[in-house]
């Protein structure tokens, strides 16, 4: 079962929808008895990185789903914030991560952009995957997703990154550390895109 | 490469979905749920609904039905009306939503978008600006409550204010273009463009895919939004949705198919 983890934040129901459209089964946890079954976590988010945390460490889950990732080493997919959420630390907040990869969220230096339109980094934009054998599946001619954020995830490791985006840049829009995969756009609204990366997820 | 984003924006009224000429005149085009699933089938890059009523009337946005178009598109959905607090836009946020407009609000207490920017992150704070010709000078001015009250304020002011304050996105409106379908107003867009370096969407006048084409011939990355052009069709105004294929979405914003 995938559980998708309800802190408040992100949307929850567009998973479910595109998961229960393929047959494959959800549950949507609200409190870590129903998170501990998980076989497969999706950690949503939208908004700010402090409140998304905050929500998160006051929702119950935090321990079970630390102990899920960490030492349980079960499948877990962050999107935008929660992917972001996995650093140690992000420069729009003060609340530390929750550490599970070396990684650092930085904002977007557009100083030296001379393009007119700058921050947010708002719509589709192309995922240049360096493997397809996981999540990129089925992907090898290409895919595009849509972003919305101002942030971006840097972690320590090259060896992490799974994917790069060009915005003013090249930065790591998916990365994988394991067992632990995070991805900076939101698969959740990416029409084939998204649900062919989600269905890959499922059946790791 | 990002792309533009051409984004269909559906008029809430009631429970049904409406499409308006120049804010008024509201003609019944179909039911939100249904049009969101048609809007899904053909890719669309973004949706943008806007009940047009909640602020006039004062009430709270409908939560209930936010949260069923949000679970229903597989497209990010701004939504907007009757927004006023940072709770709601909060609520907004945890019902699936991706991005939230203001706009009397955002005019009437701009701390709102600080605030609101703060909370939710600027990414998601979306400033509407319903824009027409006024005064002797017939110069522009921002109007809000669907176009009939006035605010003295120049829109390109008050968009370089609403990007201070930590808006994600400016959306300029043209009242006297709205369901009109005679093409943008590119010297509105112009001006605000050279204002602001936030992302940028226009709406009101779209009649044909070369209105969407020449905005984003000259401006490059740029939401170019429309209604009419997504519901109607020929000149009875006989609804019907659509939205550029691959091929035709290719054609206009000038780059290869995919």
């Amino acid at each position: 079962m995938i559980a998708l983890v309800d802190y408040g934040l992100g949307n929850i129901q567009a998973f479910a929808n595109i998961y229960n459209r393929l047959n494959i089964p959800v549950s949507i946890a609200q409190d870590g008895e129903t998170l501990a079954k998980a076989e497969r976590v999706i950690l949503p988010g939208v908004g700010a990185f402090d409140w998304a945390m905050s929500r998160l460490n006051q929702s119950g889950m935090r321990e079970c789903l630390d102990d899920l990732v960490m030492n349980r080493k079960v499948p877990v997919l962050g999107i935008c914030v929660g992917m972001q959420m996995m650093a140690t630390r992000s420069d729009e907040g003060e609340v530390p991560g929750l550490g599970w990869i070396d990684a650092e969220v930085k904002k977007f230096d557009m100083s030296n952009s001379n393009q007119h339109t700058r921050l947010p980094h708002m719509g589709w934009n192309d995922v240049a995957a360096s493997e397809f054998d996981d999540i990129f599946g089925g992907m090898e001619d290409g895919s595009r997703f849509y972003f919305l954020h101002s942030y971006y995830f840097a972690p320590a490791r090259q060896r992490d990154v799974l994917g790069i985006t060009d915005y003013n840049g090249r930065f790591a829009s998916a990365v994988r550390s394991g067992n632990i995969f995070g991805v900076q756009f939101h698969p959740e609204k990416s029409h084939r895109w998204g649900v062919q990366l989600l269905k890959n997820f499922a059946e790791l | 490469m990002l792309r533009p984003r051409i984004i269909p924006c559906l008029l809430v009224k009631g429970a049904g979905l409406v499409k308006t000429r120049q804010f008024a005149d509201p003609k019944y085009v179909g039911d939100p749920l249904n049009a969101v699933r048609i809007f899904n089938e053909k890719e669309v890059d973004e949706l943008t609904v806007l009940d047009i009523d909640a602020t006039t009337e004062k009430r709270e946005p409908n939560y209930t039905m936010i949260r069923n178009l949000a679970g229903e598109c597989r497209m990010p959905l701004c939504y907007g009306g009757g927004v006023s607090s940072p709770e709601q836009i909060e609520k907004i946020i945890t019902l699936g939503v991706e991005k939230v407009a203001i706009s009397a609000a955002a005019v009437e207490t701009p701390e709102l978008i600080a605030e609101g920017a703060r909370r939710v992150g600027s990414q998601s704070i979306v400033v509407v600006l319903d824009v027409k010709k006024s005064g002797l000078l017939r110069r522009q001015e921002v109007f809000t409550r669907n176009g009939t009250r006035k605010t003295g304020l120049n829109p390109v002011d008050f968009a370089r204010r609403a990007q201070d304050m930590g808006a994600g996105e400016i959306v300029v409106n043209a009242i006297e273009r709205d369901g009109m379908m005679g093409g943008y107003d590119l010297d509105l867009v112009r001006e605000i463009r050279g204002a602001v370096s936030l992302p940028l969407t226009v709406l009101g006048g779209a009649g044909s895919y070369d209105d969407l084409a020449t905005l984003i011939r000259e401006f490059g990355i740029i939401g170019a939004s429309a209604g009419s052009l997504f519901v109607f069709k020929g000149k009875y105004r006989a609804v019907l949705i659509s939205y550029p294929n691959a091929a035709e979405k290719a054609e206009l914003l000038g780059a290869p198919a995919n």
